[in-house]
Formats: structure tokens, C-alpha cells, sequence
């Protein structure tokens, strides 16, 4: 298993910046092109690189397959749930005013921050649990008929 | 070049290589996004499309066989097909305004409004995101159900087939102990 030794050291290297850089789409969505689809997306690249790499079973140590299908449905509980506070302050469903009723630029801001959070976390988990739901099975083909 | 590609994909019988064309066919399709200055769309084209689609195609390809088995039916009639539809598509583009007219619905529609009301009652600097997350929220929560359910349906079908296998493997090597 010690074969690939420059895909494994450049991918040492690049799981990092990659994370990095799917922080930066996902938080700076506001101010360049980016948002928490492109973001998750490129979250979960880092994971499966690592696990293409490294294999299925260290990945899945870093990133267990219990954790990917809460954070699915996490997601999409965190959207809900910031429109659901929004309503419980008295504002309608999904109006971020409400988060800062005195300034209501800056709650929509946070609104924003928190529901593109939310889509970045259940794609994330989405594209990580069907890449472990693809991997984890075992192949036909072996690697020599590449 | 987007042509050229799309040809290729057609004529080859290995899977290997038109898994890998499809990639090279999203980025170029990427590209021609950014030419048209939708640099979100480009975005997610290259992220999903040349990224997580090619290797989820790879591994799906190693649960199968490496060449496509060549079909004995003729191609004669899905060529026909794709032909009308095609044709239909270009005579439906006739009629539409050009690439970035100002008469376009698009830009004397709801458009004009959200670029004006953004600035204020949103203040981002990126109107893509606060039409996507604010105007239309519903919308996004929407497509993140979606991708939820796509996520479920996929554990639903291919987890529970690796349950059974590994279930059916451990019966066999009972078996071979006893």
C-alpha cells in the first residue's frame, strides 16, 4: 500500500487549502460568486479526494458514514429552523429582518449567512454519503484492466 | 469544441475515456458560462458537473465493465428523433430576443426591481446570493429538500444492496466452516 507515493504527498497538500477555499465560496458567497451549493460541493471533493487516495476506510475514520447522514438532514433542519425563528420573532417565514429588527440590512446578512450555512451542510453530507454509499461497495473490476 | 466533444462521447466504446470526456464537456460548458458572465453557474458547472459527477461516474464504473457492448439495433430512428427534436428547439430560439437585448422579459420583468431594491434593503454586494437566499428562499429551501431526498433515495437503494451482500457473504462463509 505504499505505491502513489506524489498523488499521496500532493494530496496531503491539497485536502487543506481545498477545505480552505470551500470556506471561503461558502462565507464570502456574499460578496463574490459562490454560495453554499458551490461550497458544499467542494467540502465534499476534499473528503472523497482523501478517501480516492487513502481509501474508503481512513476516510470514513476522519468522516464517519453515522456523522454524513445526520448532517444530511441537519441541513435542512438549520434552513427550516432559521425561518421557523423568524416566525416565532413575529416576522414571516423566512424574513431575516427579524434577526435584527432595529437594522434589518444586517439581519438579513446573518439570514443569509445561516441559510446558505444550511445548504452547504446537507451538500456536503448529500455528495460524501453517495460517495461512500458508491465506494463501499465492492468492485467488479480489478486495477489491472484499467 | 463543445461539438467536437459531445461527438467523441458518442463514437467511443470506452467507458473510461467518455467518463472522462463528459468532465472535459462540463468545463467547456463552464467556460462558455463565464463568457455569458454567469460566473455563479459556471461555478457550480465545473464544481459538480467536471468535478463530483465524473469521479461518482468512475466509481460507478468500477462496479461494472470497462466497454460498452456494441448494440445490434440501428440508429437510425433515435438519429431521427434527436434530429426533429433538435430542429424544433433551434426554430423555438428564432423568436427569442438576443443574447443581452434590453427588450428581453428578463430585463423589464421583476429584474430591474430586485437590482434596484438589493442594494438597500439587502445590502450585499452579490445580488446573485441575495436573490437565491432572500427573495427567493422558499425556493432554495426548496432545492435543498431536494438534495435531500436525492441523498435519502440513493442511501435507500445502494446501502441496503450492501446490507443484503454482506449478509449473503457471511451465510457463505458459515457454510464453507460447517
Amino acid at each position: 500500500m505504499r505505491h502513489h507515493l506524489i498523488l499521496r504527498v500532493i494530496t496531503k497538500l491539497l485536502v487543506g487549502a481545498i477545505m480552505l477555499f470551500a470556506f471561503y465560496v461558502q462565507f464570502h458567497g456574499d460578496f463574490s460568486p459562490g454560495g453554499g451549493f458551490q461550497a458544499g460541493v467542494i467540502m465534499a471533493v476534499a473528503f472523497i479526494l482523501y478517501g480516492l487516495v487513502f481509501s474508503l476506510h481512513n476516510v470514513q475514520k476522519v468522516f464517519p458514514p453515522w456523522l454524513v447522514h445526520k448532517l444530511v438532514a441537519l441541513g435542512v433542519l438549520f434552513y427550516a429552523g432559521t425561518g421557523i425563528v423568524s416566525m416565532f420573532l413575529g416576522y414571516t417565514f423566512l424574513d431575516y429582518g427579524a434577526l435584527v429588527p432595529s437594522h434589518p440590512s444586517s439581519g438579513q446578512h446573518y439570514g443569509i449567512l445561516a441559510v446558505e450555512l444550511g445548504v452547504g451542510i446537507t451538500v456536503t453530507a448529500v455528495m460524501v454519503a453517495i460517495y461512500y454509499a458508491f465506494a463501499g461497495r465492492p468492485p467488479r473490476l480489478s486495477d489491472e484492466e484499467w | 469544441m463543445l461539438v467536437l466533444t459531445a461527438i467523441a462521447v458518442v463514437r467511443m466504446r470506452s467507458l473510461f475515456a467518455i467518463a472522462m470526456l463528459s468532465g472535459v464537456f462540463s468545463l467547456l460548458s463552464a467556460l462558455l458560462f463565464v463568457t455569458m458572465d454567469a460566473v455563479d453557474v459556471a461555478f457550480t458547472e465545473a464544481a459538480v458537473g467536471a468535478g463530483i459527477s465524473t469521479v461518482l461516474v468512475l466509481g460507478t464504473l468500477a462496479l461494472t465493465s470497462r466497454f460498452e457492448k456494441p448494440t445490434k439495433r440501428s440508429p437510425m430512428v433515435p438519429l431521427f428523433v434527436v434530429l426533429v427534436t433538435g430542429a424544433a428547439l433551434i426554430y423555438g430560439t428564432l423568436d427569442m430576443p438576443n443574447f443581452g437585448s434590453p427588450d428581453a422579459p428578463v430585463q423589464t420583468h421583476v429584474g430591474p426591481d430586485y437590482l434596484e431594491r438589493s442594494v438597500e434593503e439587502i445590502d450585499i454586494p452579490n445580488v446573485v446570493t441575495s436573490i437565491l437566499a432572500s427573495y427567493r428562499g422558499y425556493d432554495t429551501l426548496g432545492e435543498t429538500a431536494v438534495v435531500f431526498t436525492a441523498g435519502i433515495g440513493v442511501l435507500l437503494l445502494i446501502s441496503g444492496l450492501r446490507l443484503r451482500r454482506r449478509r449473503d457473504d457471511e451465510d457463505e462463509d458459515e457454510s464453507e466452516e460447517v
